[in-house]
């Protein structure tokens, strides 16, 4: 059951702002999704490694090099809000 | 030259041999759009430098320089890939002003092979969806009929290679996004393998399943196409070092002998009629080329739906941390930075910023990765998942495609499912496995519903096998009785 303090706390992790409206029916529709989706519990995964990449992928390696493919004002063009070539944020300390 | 009949081939031989101009087709295209897209909303961008990319094609073919095997085929482009100076936003608010410094790596592929890029195509809001009814930039409609969906996420696609606004596009396929609308619009599509297209430069939704793919009008083109985007990419880790098969030439349509799997699991499901008809048809008429059909069993796949929103809601909660209102993309209007916490200037962009359904699956997947939790959703799924995908590879021993539908039942009427996200979500019973195991699968249209809606077939292939699942489709589409069949918007 994902009460409205669950999804509070939920939205608190995941930086999103929600309605009071938005968050009752995002509580009801996860509860009755996450209930279905419980059914993956009657399955026996003892001991099982969980599977990421489901292709088997031959590793290579590239040199780490520096490359200087675009410009500083290529990467800050779009940019909300910017002082040259710095992003303008809320203050942080 | 009928370009509306044209297969890749045929224009960039024309093209390279002067009999048409790559300008001439762009404008073609272009025409089509300003005069059909109207009623559609599949172009949500059209490319102001279509034309001039055309040209310098044309310049080249003067030239006598080389100009590749898609010269002057022109594209549209699904919004999920980033395109060089055209605007991206993945169908979100959130991306609205986005104009990508770099091409992703398909598109930097087809524009090597010699396409021009018409525009971008409208998709469920980041790929989630399959209606394309959560697009911030509104729905878009079926040509065949404009009251029913065109699927999703990569429904503008769909719709506008259905109507021929493009002579071919790109899609994305995550759970199903390319072979859904492909089957709704009647085209062809192919998800390759994973590991088989570079996601560089695509936006990333469930890094773990997201793989591009051509949405064209012919299993040639696609096998085309893929020849063009296939291959190992030193920007993504995860493409493959194999070399990639020349998929256009080994095209057959001999099945004899090819033995075609039949998931006994999927007998029980609920089924619309012509759908079902649909599927024993191809069935028949593989039965009647030679082909072998067997009956294997897949257990796990039952589980497949649970466990693909499981982890593509996990993994799409981490990718979607991205947008914060820093770096680019929508900021929520601050009158004064000042005075308001980073937390608090974090949440009101993304609140803002992203759809309904953008916003249940964040809470999802934030849900299923957090303390106390995750053991339970996230790492269950990925044990089930290594499960389920070696079944899919015990039975690739014992057959080498398999056949079944790829919905459950023709487009549905636009509204008619959205307010349910569980049973919008049950929709993907055949298609999401597919991703979760890695492998290839493609849609091939093959039936017409009796209100005129297209039905397609699926077929899914075993790693790096999309040579078979090609073959397969090509003769099903030979045999096909509604391959000439065009849509009402056309």
């Amino acid at each position: 059951m994902i009460d409205q303090k669950l999804i509070e706390h939920i939205a608190k992790l995941a930086r999103l702002k929600i309605t009071p409206l938005e968050a009752t029916e995002y509580g009801q529709q996860l509860t009755k999704v996450l209930n279905h989706f419980q059914e993956i519990d009657k399955i026996n995964t003892q001991g099982v490694e969980p599977l990421v990449t489901p292709t088997d992928i031959e590793f290579y390696e590239r040199a780490d090099e520096v490359h200087k493919r675009y410009s500083a004002e290529d990467m800050v063009a779009n940019a909300p809000e910017k002082a040259g070539q710095l992003f303008k944020v809320p203050p942080v300390v | 030259m009928d370009l509306l009949k044209a297969t890749f081939k045929q224009v960039s031989d024309a093209v390279q041999t002067k009999k048409v101009s790559a300008v001439e087709v762009t404008k073609f295209f272009l025409s089509r759009i300003e005069n059909l897209n109207p009623q559609l909303n599949a172009f949500i961008a059209v490319n102001s430098k279509a034309l001039d990319e055309a040209q310098a094609i044309d310049e080249k073919v003067k030239k006598n320089e080389s100009v590749g095997p898609l010269a002057g085929v022109p594209f549209g482009i699904k919004d999920m890939l980033c395109t060089k100076g055209l605007r991206t936003t993945a169908g979100s608010k959130i991306l609205e002003n986005f104009i990508p410094p770099y091409d992703a790596t398909v598109v930097s592929r087809l524009r090597n092979a010699g396409v021009t890029i018409l525009g971008k195509l409208n998709q469920d809001e980041f790929a989630m969806g399959s209606s394309n009814e959560t697009s911030f930039f509104g729905n878009c409609k079926n040509p065949w009929n404009t009251a029913f969906v065109p699927g999703g996420s990569s429904g503008g696609s769909a719709a506008a290679q259905a109507a021929r606004l493009a002579m071919g596009t790109i899609g994305t396929d995550t759970g199903g996004s390319i072979r859904q609308p492909a089957s709704f619009c009647g085209i062809v599509g192919i998800k390759p393998t994973y590991g088989r297209v570079s996601r560089y430069g695509i936006i990333a939704f469930a890094s773990s399943l997201d793989q591009a793919g051509p949405m064209v009008s012919s299993v040639e083109d696609a096998a085309v196409c893929l020849e063009a985007i296939c291959g190992h990419d030193p920007m993504d880790s995860t493409t493959s070092q194999r070399k990639v098969p020349s998929f256009s030439s080994e095209l057959s349509s001999n099945v004899k002998g090819m033995r075609i799997g039949v998931v006994k699991e999927y007998a029980s499901g609920r089924m619309h009629p012509d759908v079902e008809k649909t599927y024993s048809l191809a069935l028949e008429k593989l039965k009647q080329l030679g082909a072998v059909v067997i009956e294997v069993s897949i257990p796990l796949t039952e589980f497949a739906v649970p466990m693909y929103y499981l982890i593509a809601a996990s993994e799409a909660s981490s990718n979607l941390a991205r947008y914060d209102g820093v770096k680019y993309g929508f900021r929520a209007d601050f009158k004064d930075l000042s005075s308001m916490s980073l937390d608090d200037f974090y949440s009101e962009t993304r609140g803002q910023g992203f759809g309904a359904e953008v916003k249940r699956r964040i809470m999802l997947g934030t849900h299923c990765l957090s303390s106390g939790y995750y053991d339970a959703y996230y790492n269950k799924a990925g044990q089930v998942r290594r499960l389920m995908r070696d079944q899919y590879i015990e039975v690739f021993k014992s057959c080498d495609v398999i056949l079944s539908p790829v919905t459950t039942s023709p487009a549905f009427k636009l509204g008619e499912r959205s307010s349910d996200p569980l049973t919008m979500y049950m929709n993907d019973i055949f298609t999401t496995s597919t991703n979760l195991a890695g492998l290839t699968g493609m849609s091939v249209p093959f039936g017409m519903s009796a209100d005129k809606l297209p039905i397609g077939i699926q077929l899914t292939g075993a790693h790096f096998e999309e040579q078979k699942v090609l073959n397969v489709a090509y003769a099903l589409e030979n045999v096909s009785s509604v391959k000439l069949e065009v849509p009402h918007v056309y």
